[in-house]
């Protein structure tokens, strides 16, 4: 029996009727057709599918639908807000902190979660945050310091922000 | 000023946006209208005779639109080595029996993945189970089962190499040691799963097929001799894909599957592996056994070297004769060898096939002998980086009938390389060592087992009246990042910024030939295609500038900065933009276009040009645990000139990433043919914790075969990783290993007998 599923996607309330045993990973990639978010292993080992739910990075394909009934997931897709690339997706580009781009929603998606936890991580917090993300093209270097690079960015950004307010 | 505007400047990753957006497509992204699900059905034994499948309960089930057996398939069989027929020897679906664990035997096609999947519960086999063989060494005995009834002893393919004279110098040689090696098969493991989805037009009997592939051309011409159809009527579209790493190079069951599916339904049919069918089904690194003798005299000078290899091949070809072949030739380079020879056979065996995964032919044979070269080195006091500088190769080296190095800078690494250790790592602490490996890898294979009439390479471009330009080619953006390395070298040669050049790139029916991405090829024969594509239509504006300024003919023009100009008075110039705008008004309107190619010529039997360096690893050894830490890594390279340093700098990290593996803990147990870690819980890659801190340093040199001077980045370092972190560990504790993986188990074993070794020694001396 198909059961009600309300959850706000990218900042969009969604109402889906879905069968009880749909993953999370299957309502973003065929239901809503948000296909950044991918899929690389049957064995929730290789964290490709992590999505944001209320701010925690999630392996989408490891949890039910039905149980972030009611909550706000964020996907790739909902970070940019506007034309304007968020500053984890623009360090991402300028460090070529991915290459064939598979993975790379996931990390992204971890590396949101963990900067709004962590602002300042170091090489090593940064390694312990992304450990269980496979990817097969990086060697990982790369992304780590795109990572460390965006903490900086969007640091800049919130000063900026905070002295046009006191501007004002 | 530097020379070029772009080309060697870190330039970010064109399709960087779509990337980071989920914006970028991948196959397994894509559905179509009216979409069945395909899967297939696969054999539970290594090598069985097929007596009758029943597929009547299947075909009943709800939703299940087709049932195909080898019998429903056009049979025409396919492979990369089209030249040679009988190795064309891969089919859609097993007709008389079935050769590995996984071979497929039937297809479904249903309205959703998991009536499929039920389907295939439903489908009867009787199967007639053979003695199967799963060894190199078993399977050439007399008394071995036939993997292919029309090969004897099991022999797939034999490559022999021979200059000098080998025995005669032996005799001479003032020191001789002879190793023998058994390597581990590794799994590329592409974040991607090989999928496709294939449309069949039945109005027009024309196919489409988008597929993740590192060659559109291959799969368009596989797909037409597995389906007896004409390759004009065949269109192969490669999205971006997640990820290639040479297990893309063959057509798979997919494609041939999800077409012929197509044709019967009359609907597209999408075929999409799962992990563990990724693993079991799809090619990966061959093991083989290597024995190597190696000459030389007192000094270090190398007089002879000695190869035999033979090669789990598995149940088919691929590319895995290829990978034979340069087995024999990699493993001499970047040395002076005056003397060698090299037997290596292939054999067909009842497990998954090996081929051509990144660094082929160059990844195993480097390990056995970079690992042998230090022993060597060891026991005549030589330090393990001069018997390397002593031997390696000048710029113009010829290995007779072979190959010839024409830029080289492997001198200058070795020199480069003995200055920064001494900077970089002054303390070596207890139980750490140092580990070298030289390295040479080809840039592009002069190989055409694939049979093209075509160029290797060709680009084509078309200039808009606003200055934009349109480039097309069949080359592969696999991830490596080709798609801004075109891009660069199209605005470069043009004169002109990368925003005013679109990609059109992959499309068998939309661009002339390229062989794909493999043997790390792209940088240069596409470059160059794209170039001399460039370069036609540049000749043309300056034709156009030389009118409207009406110069002397002695004045050279240049384009640069989105203007032609005299090269020596810059002031006078014209603007690029309104030069195309005369270029095609005032030519009637003629499009205005360039259309490149290139195919190499006198080149030797490998390839144009070769990068080529030397890595260092540092490394610790736990001697109680036998845990290894490879610490930190510095690389020297000669990459010629260098397209886009970021993109470089990627491709070397992630072959260290995944030669650390092959070093490390990558490998593919089997019992009786079955693979025991088919999944990345026991398939153990590299973690971001795992990777240590890597230094690359560059010594330019300038190709004359390359495009603006480059050769290739993508696979060269990915051989010495291995090597240079197993010579650290023989440096740190005198360890020997003569196989890759260098779990704690092998390695406390590698201690445990040295330790004997030592202790037997010192007994002796009392």
């Amino acid at each position: 029996m198909k059961q009600q599923l309300n959850i706000v996607v990218n900042g969009e309330p969604r109402e889906l009727f879905i069968e009880p045993k749909t993953l999370l990973v299957q309502v973003i990639r065929e239901h809503l057709g948000l296909t950044g978010t991918h899929q690389a292993c049957d064995s929730s080992s290789c964290a490709a599918c992590t999505v944001v739910v209320d701010g925690m990075a999630v392996k989408s394909c490891s949890i039910l639908a039905l149980q972030v009934n009611g909550r706000e997931v964020l996907t790739v897709e909902g970070l940019a807000q506007g034309p304007n690339l968020h500053p984890i997706q623009q360090a991402f580009i300028d460090n070529w902190a991915f290459q064939c781009g598979f993975c790379t929603s996931g990390q992204i998606m971890a590396t949101k979660a963990l900067l709004d936890e962590n602002p300042d991580p170091t090489r090593e917090e940064v390694q312990a945050q992304l450990d269980g993300h496979l990817c097969r093209c990086t060697g990982y270097n790369m992304i780590n310091e795109a990572v460390r690079d965006a903490a900086k960015r969007i640091k800049a950004q919130k000063e900026t922000a905070n002295s046009e307010k006191g501007a004002k | 000023m530097s020379e070029y505007s772009i080309i060697g400047k870190p330039t970010p990753n064109v399709d960087g946006p779509a990337k980071v957006t989920g914006e970028a497509r991948y196959t397994i992204d894509m559905t179509l209208p009216h979409m069945l699900y395909g899967k297939l059905l696969r054999s539970p034994y290594p090598h069985a005779r097929i007596l009758s499948i029943d597929t009547s309960a299947a075909e009943k089930l709800p939703g299940v639109k087709a049932v195909i057996t080898g019998k429903d398939t056009p049979g025409g069989k396919w492979g990369l080595w089209r030249r040679f027929r009988e190795l064309s020897d891969q089919q859609a679906l097993a007709t008389d029996k079935v050769r590995f664990i996984g071979d497929p035997v039937a297809a479904v096609a249903a309205t959703t993945e998991e009536i499929a999947e039920r389907a295939l519960d439903l489908i009867e086999v009787d199967y007639e189970p053979l003695p199967a063989v799963f060894d190199p060494i078993e399977a050439i005995k007399d008394d071995a089962p036939m993997v292919h009834e029309d090969f004897p002893s099991n022999i797939n393919a034999t490559r022999h190499i021979e200059w000098g004279d080998v025995d005669a110098a032996f005799a001479k040689a003032d020191y001789i040691r002879e190793d023998r090696f058994v390597l581990e098969a590794a799994h590329p493991c592409a974040m991607e799963v090989h999928n496709s989805l294939a449309s069949y037009d039945k109005g027009t009997g024309r196919l489409t097929v988008w597929t993740s592939t590192g060659s559109p051309y291959f799969v368009q011409q596989n797909l037409a001799d597995a389906l007896k159809m004409r390759e004009g009527d065949i269109r192969v579209i490669k999205p971006h894909v997640g990820g290639h790493f040479g297990g893309k190079n063959s057509t798979m069951p997919d494609s041939v599957n999800a077409a012929i599916l197509s044709m019967k339904t009359g609907r597209p049919v999408k075929i999409v592996f799962n992990r563990d069918e990724e693993f079991t089904t799809t090619e990966h690194r061959t093991a083989q056994h290597m024995a190597l003798k190696l000459g030389l005299k007192k000094n270090g000078e190398i007089v002879a070297f000695e190869v035999k290899a033979m090669t789990n091949g598995g149940a088919y070809t691929g590319l895995g004769a290829t990978t034979l072949y340069l087995t024999g030739t990699f493993i001499t380079m970047p040395y002076k060898i005056p003397n060698y020879r090299y037997d290596g056979v292939r054999t067909y065996t009842n497990i998954v096939w090996g081929t051509s995964i990144r660094g082929f032919g160059s990844v195993p044979g480097k390990y056995c002998s970079e690992t042998q070269l230090d022993r060597a080195a060891k026991d005549l006091g030589i330090d393990p980086l001069e018997i390397r500088r002593i031997n390696a190769v000048a710029p113009g080296y010829t290995a007779p009938g072979q190959y010839t190095f024409e830029s080289c800078g492997i001198q200058p690494c070795i020199e480069k390389m003995a200055v920064r250790v001494k900077e970089k790592w002054p303390k070596i602490e207890q139980d750490e060592g140092i580990g070298y490996c030289a390295f040479a890898y080809m840039t592009g294979g002069i190989f055409n087992w694939i049979d093209t009439p075509y160029a290797y390479s060709s680009a084509h471009i078309k200039v808009n009246w606003d200055g934009t330009v349109d480039l097309y080619s069949q080359a592969a953006d696999v991830g490596q990042g080709h798609n801004t390395v075109a891009a660069m070298i199209c605005a470069e040669e043009l004169g002109i910024g990368l925003d005013d050049i679109r990609l059109h790139m992959g499309d068998t029916a939309h661009a002339y030939t390229d062989l794909g991405a493999w043997g790390s090829r792209e940088t240069l024969m596409n470059g160059n295609a794209i170039k001399d594509a460039a370069a036609q239509v540049k000749q043309k504006l300056i034709d156009i500038a030389r009118m409207k300024l009406g110069e002397n003919i002695a004045y050279d023009f240049v384009a640069r900065d989105k203007r032609v100009f005299l090269e020596l008075r810059p002031e006078r110039g014209v603007s690029y933009y309104d030069l195309v705008k005369d270029a095609i008004r005032h030519n009637d309107g003629v499009p205005l276009t360039g259309t490149g190619h290139y195919t190499p010529h006198n080149k030797g039997m490998i390839s144009p040009a070769y990068a080529m360096g030397i890595m260092a690893i540092k490394a610790k050894v736990d001697r109680e645990t036998g845990h290894v830490t490879a610490q930190d890594v510095l690389v020297v390279h000669d990459s010629g000139q260098i397209i886009n340093p970021l993109g470089a700098r990627g491709q070397t990290e992630g072959c260290i990433h995944m030669g650390l593996g092959y070093g490390l803990c990558e490998e593919m147990p089997m019992d009786q043919g079955m693979l025991l870690n088919p999944e990345f819980v026991d398939y153990k890659i590299l973690r971001t914790r795992d990777m240590p801190e890597i230094e690359i340093m560059h010594v330019p040199t300038y190709e004359p075969n390359g495009p603006f001077g480059a050769k290739e980045a993508a696979e060269a370092t990915i051989a010495p990783a291995a090597p240079s972190l197993a010579n650290a560990i023989y440096q740190a504790c005198g360890a020997e290993f003569f196989s890759n993986v260098l779990k704690p188990e092998k390695v406390l074993k590698a201690i445990r007998a040295k330790e004997a070794q030592n202790n037997a020694t010192s007994q002796a001396k009392k």
